[in-house]
């Protein structure tokens, strides 16, 4: 192998495992929150892809524009989402709202296949991302090239939120307690609102900058990045922000070196990601970054 | 400043409060002993809006707020400090003292030199997480976080549970302290020795009935409650 290779093929590690950490953080924020693992959210990812085809190839906007409105529309949806399908089951006991998660996740694939039928459509083109650039002996597309600066910007932002504005206090209160929480006078349907807004902004970012990179869009296309993200929260210790994004990296990456040391596995890339996520279990059971356990009775 | 007339609720599947009338005055401090399951909780879960009452009145300040969110009542200025202390862990002290006074914006920094002036601990071990801070010091924190509220009332679930006697001691003192300073409290308490102490006036609950009321000082003269609740009969007394 020379090094050329191995070189562009870290970039599209780096760059695939930056996609998996936008995408984790969304998992993680509402699992820390609502200590419930949102099985849509691959959905919603999915349908921020199919908004960018109706701003662009539809409705003919601008690129600029058009990542805009998907932004607002998929936080509209996942909005929505918690409004209708977990907000009414907040005294009820979790498995019911991990059955209404999985129903909802159903419910959203099943309207996309009605509603813009099972054939793939392609992916806008949009040129600022698609560019080809060279650096050095690499060339790498803008979009590869910009993700993991991207995700880092947008990981500052969020831990920035988390730990230094009166929301992300009022966040991480409500994730402990809801009932004192309520005692404080915080707005608990405020918080996890918020929640979903963070998560689904950085989910059709994620969708954004994965359309650019895999032009095909279909209804069922969000079913295994969700699965992938959901491990790579996990791996990094669920609730853990840092940790999401770590995990993400990691399947990123093990997934392209993978394909890349060993072609005649390429056909194990999904099952890679549970393979690492039962290893790391096994030795570390609260994931890399696991919540420090620091209650006291 | 608080009036509970006829007050019903359901708690659980059970009715834990059976009509029970309670009076608050401005600036005093009234007590609700009673044993496990009286339905003392219960009570200050319904005037806190945590629980739904079933019927009756709870005029704060001339105003009924049954049935009102946790979120108005708590602007009204009344603030709870639920039973075990329950602070933020994974925040830092700090923190917790910020959080409670989510509700305000003015006027923060100068309430947060006031608690540490009552409680210097809780300045020294500001930046920690109170997660890490032994039981005696949550409850100061939780206190210290209640205040932060600026609230009119503070209630009060059992604040001397599972705590050393000393510490017992020193909370007891800041109940006082804080009265003095002009803060009306409402306490509940299994340690009605040391609640009558403090109490100006006291109601005790029985599986969700008032049996008795009056003074501090009456009630803690009172044969049945020495019998029931202070663990000591005359007749054993030399």
């Amino acid at each position: 192998m020379t090094s050329q290779l191995f070189l562009q093929q870290l970039a599209n590690g780096i760059s695939l495992g930056s996609l998996y950490a936008l995408l984790a953080i969304g998992y993680t924020m509402v699992y820390g929150i609502l200590r419930l693992i949102n099985f849509a959210h691959g959905d919603i990812f999915m349908m921020a892809a199919y908004f960018m085809i109706f701003s662009i190839i539809t409705f003919k906007l601008p690129w600029f524009i058009a990542i805009i409105i998907v932004i607002i529309a998929t936080v509209a949806l996942g909005v929505l989402l918690e409004k209708s399908a977990y907000r009414p089951l907040r005294n009820a006991p979790r498995m019911s709202i991990m059955i209404s998660a999985i129903g909802a996740s159903f419910l959203l694939e099943n309207l996309a296949t009605y509603l813009f039928t099972g054939v793939p459509r392609g992916f806008p083109d949009i040129k600022v991302l698609t560019t080809t650039v060279k650096l050095g002996s690499l060339s790498l597309t803008v979009a590869t090239l910009i993700t993991p600066f991207v995700t880092l910007f947008l990981l500052y932002l969020v831990l920035f939120i988390t730990n230094k504005t009166k929301i992300g206090m009022a966040m991480r209160a409500v994730s402990k307690d809801f009932e004192t929480a309520k005692l404080m006078g915080i707005n608990i349907n405020q918080v996890i609102s918020s929640t979903f807004i963070i998560g689904s902004s950085l989910a059709a970012i994620g969708a954004i900058l994965w359309g650019s990179r895999y032009p095909s869009v279909m209804p069922l296309m969000g079913v295994m990045p969700g699965l992938k993200c959901f491990i790579a929260a996990v791996l990094g210790g669920i609730g853990n922000t840092a940790g999401a994004v770590i995990g993400g990296f990691i399947l990123g990456m093990a997934e392209i070196m993978l394909i890349t040391f060993l072609p005649s596995l390429t056909g194990y890339r999904d099952a890679m990601a549970f393979v690492i996520l039962i290893v790391v279990l096994l030795v570390k059971p609260t994931g890399l970054l696991g919540e420090k356990v620091t209650d006291k009775v | 400043m608080l009036k509970i007339n006829d007050l019903y609720v359901n708690y659980g599947g059970i009715s834990a409060v059976k009509g029970i009338s309670i009076h608050v005055p401005e600036k005093s401090i009234v007590t609700l002993i009673g044993a496990n399951g009286a339905g003392k909780s219960t009570t200050l879960k319904a005037i806190a809006g945590l629980v739904k009452a079933r019927s009756g009145e709870i005029l704060f300040q001339g105003e009924n707020i049954l049935g009102k969110d946790t979120i108005d009542i708590v602007a009204k200025g009344i603030t709870m400090i639920p039973e075990g202390r329950k602070v933020f862990v994974n925040l830092s002290v700090l923190e917790n003292l910020k959080v409670g006074a989510y509700l305000r914006n003015e006027g923060i920094e100068e309430d947060i030199k006031r608690v540490y002036e009552l409680f210097p601990i809780l300045k020294e071990r500001a930046w920690q997480l109170a997660g890490t801070l032994s039981g005696g010091e949550q409850q100061m924190l939780a206190v210290g976080r209640a205040l932060m509220a600026k609230p009119k009332l503070i209630m009060m679930d059992e604040p001397s549970l599972g705590l050393a006697p000393l510490i017992v001691n020193a909370i007891f003192d800041i109940i006082k302290e804080i009265n003095k300073q002009g803060t009306t409290i409402l306490l509940i308490e299994q340690n009605a020795n040391k609640a009558l102490k403090v109490a100006d006036y006291g109601y005790v609950l029985e599986t969700g009935n008032i049996t008795m009321e009056g003074k501090g000082i009456d009630l803690l003269k009172n044969e049945k409650i020495i019998e029931a609740y202070l663990g000591t009969s005359k007749k054993s007394m030399p």
